[in-house]
């Protein structure tokens, strides 16, 4: 059984920093350490850069240096910014977050292993618990007063049967649902599966609290009772495993919500059908079909509308003629945004015209340098053929593996295709080695030349390309809610990726009311249309 | 009496004048039409050009006005009242025709014989 569950030193981490920078701060004032003062100003400069959202950027470090004479009365803005972010509440994943990353240096490695270690520990120790309470059950009387107990009846030896064989049930149940590798690791506790393992704990626990109670100290001579006590046992279990198929598994199949998923750089959007999930869930599926479905992020076709925008701004410089100190600085900036958009609402831009023959042109290029690669392919294919079995034995020297027949014609293609890629911007994504590998995969696989192309002319899914394009992914859930909540209609959150982020917003699926009419199939009649005749 | 399309419609028309009769509330003329816009063009038995769209009188009550007026079988009715009648749908003919204000309906209509005994006339008496 596996739990993911919030250990105790994600609160450490929060009472350890908040400590860990009071201390630096009072040890500010207090005395002159260097290397403290080094490391509060560096954390402070992280805490400062992520949540910083005023252009305004506060007053410079020196101010620090010089207060360390002074008492506490002092007002320190650093220290007053790093200890708000820093005691914030933690019941956002984005607050949790910052904490996560300003201790990063310590507790990365050690933290995520002590989550796995601790989760998989309490899931052995109650697997063995649930598995070993009806032997238990079973033996313990004939340890502890066998003279005492009746004799075990045709019955009562039918039900070892019955307990033996639905203890193999459950233990093959137990491994099927439970026992699979861990897909991701979630930032916070699986609601469902806290639960259950809790109501499994207090089940056994309370059927041991009513076998010592009533068995052990009363010494019950009746084993027939305590071996049917043992099957009732090993039922609820079974029982209870059904309940966590349901929860675990069945529950969310049912669809329920249609979410929308957008790329934040280049709008690329998809819809999906989900169940009734938490957040974090969610996430977690919106980013497996995100891998199967989304072309490659491409940052190379961004840089267009970038140096586009980049123009824009450049074109126009604001002066201020009437002299500084005129208004609140607030004033003047808003005075300047003001001017810069009617002065650009009035320029005649013809960048607009530019883009036109500029796109016009790619494309046209596109189509021919597309041309030349599909012509230079297919007369590579030619050029080798499978060797039949029947055919004499040629010289060894003339017989060739995939790879080696990969790479006698890959030099022919070599030049259209370099050139392909670079047009589309896409040389980044393929290796001389990816595509050569691939060359020979298409040939061993008798493929046809546009099948070998057809990777290279769309852009594919992300997992097609090499491992490193996705290997060092590592996905921040951004959420309003508590990502343990469910889903709701209008739930919006932001999955983030070091390039790009996905916008996910979520619709419930309308009601569906059905209704039948029936059509007999002997009223499918047709008539010739004649002129209608009216009389008047 | 097919048209060009684009091109003025003449023909050679006979105004017919007919008295809507009484019969308990409602006034009627005594005749049927078929055609219109919205009907099939190759159904009709009387038009000359099976692509003509116009509305033709279909049947004639025996003794009823339209008779007595000079009405007859196959006859194309141009104008109602001064509405045109050869680019209508047949509901609105209908419509034309059976207005409950007026109890005279002024037609004119044409036929094959009016066009040949204009020939006909013209040929004997050619114009110097």
């Amino acid at each position: 059984m596996e739990l993911i569950c919030c250990g105790p030193h994600e609160w450490c981490d929060t009472m350890k920093v908040t400590w860990a920078t009071k201390h630096n701060s009072y040890s500010f004032f207090l005395s002159s350490r260097e290397r403290s003062r080094d490391r509060h100003k560096t954390r402070s400069k992280d805490s400062r850069s992520e949540k910083s959202v005023t252009i305004n950027t506060p007053p410079a470090e020196p101010l620090l240096g010089d207060s360390s004479v002074r008492g506490e009365q002092v007002q320190d803005d650093n220290w007053g910014e790093t200890t708000t972010a820093v005691t914030g509440t933690s019941e956002h994943s984005l607050s949790q977050e910052d904490i996560v990353r300003i201790t990063k240096d310590l507790e990365d490695s050690v933290g995520l292993d002590c989550r796995r270690y601790v989760t998989r520990a309490i899931a052995v120790i109650l697997g063995l618990l649930v598995f070993f309470t009806p032997l238990a059950f079973l033996v313990l009387p004939h340890i502890l007063w066998p003279e005492k107990l009746q004799s075990c009846g045709t019955a009562c030896e039918g039900l070892f049967i019955s307990v033996a064989f639905k203890l193999l049930i459950l233990l093959l149940a137990v491994w099927a649902l439970f026992f699979r590798p861990a897909r991701a690791s979630l930032p916070r506790v699986f609601v469902f599966r806290i639960l259950l393992a809790v109501l499994v704990f207090l089940f056994v626990v309370s059927y041991w609290l009513f076998y010592s109670v009533r068995i052990l100290d009363a010494q019950d001579e009746n084993y027939q009772g305590i071996v049917q006590y043992a099957v009732s046992l090993v039922d609820a279990l079974l029982f209870i495993h059904y309940l966590a198929v349901v929860l675990l598994e069945l529950r969310q199949l049912q669809p329920c919500f249609s979410v929308c998923v957008m790329r934040s750089t280049d709008g690329e959007t998809r819809h999906y059908n989900l169940g009734q999930l938490s957040i974090q869930r969610a996430a977690l599926a919106i980013i497996e079909h995100y891998y199967c479905d989304f072309p490659i992020h491409n940052p190379a076709l961004l840089s267009a509308s970038k140096s586009r925008a980049a123009k824009h701004l450049a074109g126009l410089k604001v002066y201020n003629v009437d002299g500084p100190g005129n208004n609140a600085a607030a004033g003047i900036a808003q005075s300047q945004s003001r001017a810069m958009i009617a002065a650009a609402a009035r320029r005649r831009d013809t960048s607009h015209n530019e883009l036109y023959y500029e796109e016009a042109e790619h494309e046209r290029r596109v189509r021919k340098r597309r041309a030349r690669l599909v012509v230079a392919v297919e007369e590579a294919f030619t050029h080798i053929k499978r060797m039949q079995e029947e055919e004499p034995k040629k010289a060894p020297g003339d017989v060739m593996d995939p790879r080696e027949a990969a790479q006698a014609i890959f030099p022919s293609m070599a030049r259209a295709l370099q050139k392909y890629l670079r047009t589309t911007k896409q040389q980044h994504c393929h290796s001389m080695e990816s595509i050569q590998q691939h060359l020979a995969f298409c040939i061993t696989n008798n493929m046809t030349p546009k099948a070998f192309l057809e990777s290279y002319l769309m852009p594919g899914p992300t997992l097609q390309y090499g491992k490193d394009h996705w290997l060092g992914h590592r996905w921040t859930l951004i959420s309003e809610v508590s990502v343990t909540s469910g889903l709701k209609d209008g739930s919006v959150f932001l999955l983030k990726c070091v390039d790009f982020s996905l916008v996910v917003t979520s619709k419930k699926i309308p009601y569906i009311q059905m209704s039948e009419e029936y059509i007999d199939p002997k009223s499918h009649k047709f008539v010739l249309r004649l002129q209608s005749e009216t009389s008047v | 009496m097919s048209f060009v399309p684009g091109q003025p419609v003449t023909a050679v028309v006979q105004r017919i004048e007919i008295q809507k009769l009484r019969q308990g509330e409602n006034l009627i003329l005594g005749f049927s039409i078929g055609g219109g816009i919205d009907q099939d063009p190759g159904q009709n038995p009387f038009s000359e050009d099976k692509s003509d769209k116009g509305i033709y009188v279909t049947r004639i009550t025996p003794g009823g006005p339209a008779e007595v007026a000079g009405l007859r079988m196959g006859d194309k009715i141009m104008q109602v009242n001064g509405w045109d009648m050869t680019m209508v749908t047949h509901d609105q003919a209908r419509k034309k025709l059976t207005n409950k204000r007026e109890d005279v309906v002024r037609l004119l209509i044409t036929r094959r014989s009016l066009e040949e005994a204009v020939k006909q006339s013209k040929g004997s008496h050619p114009r110097q």
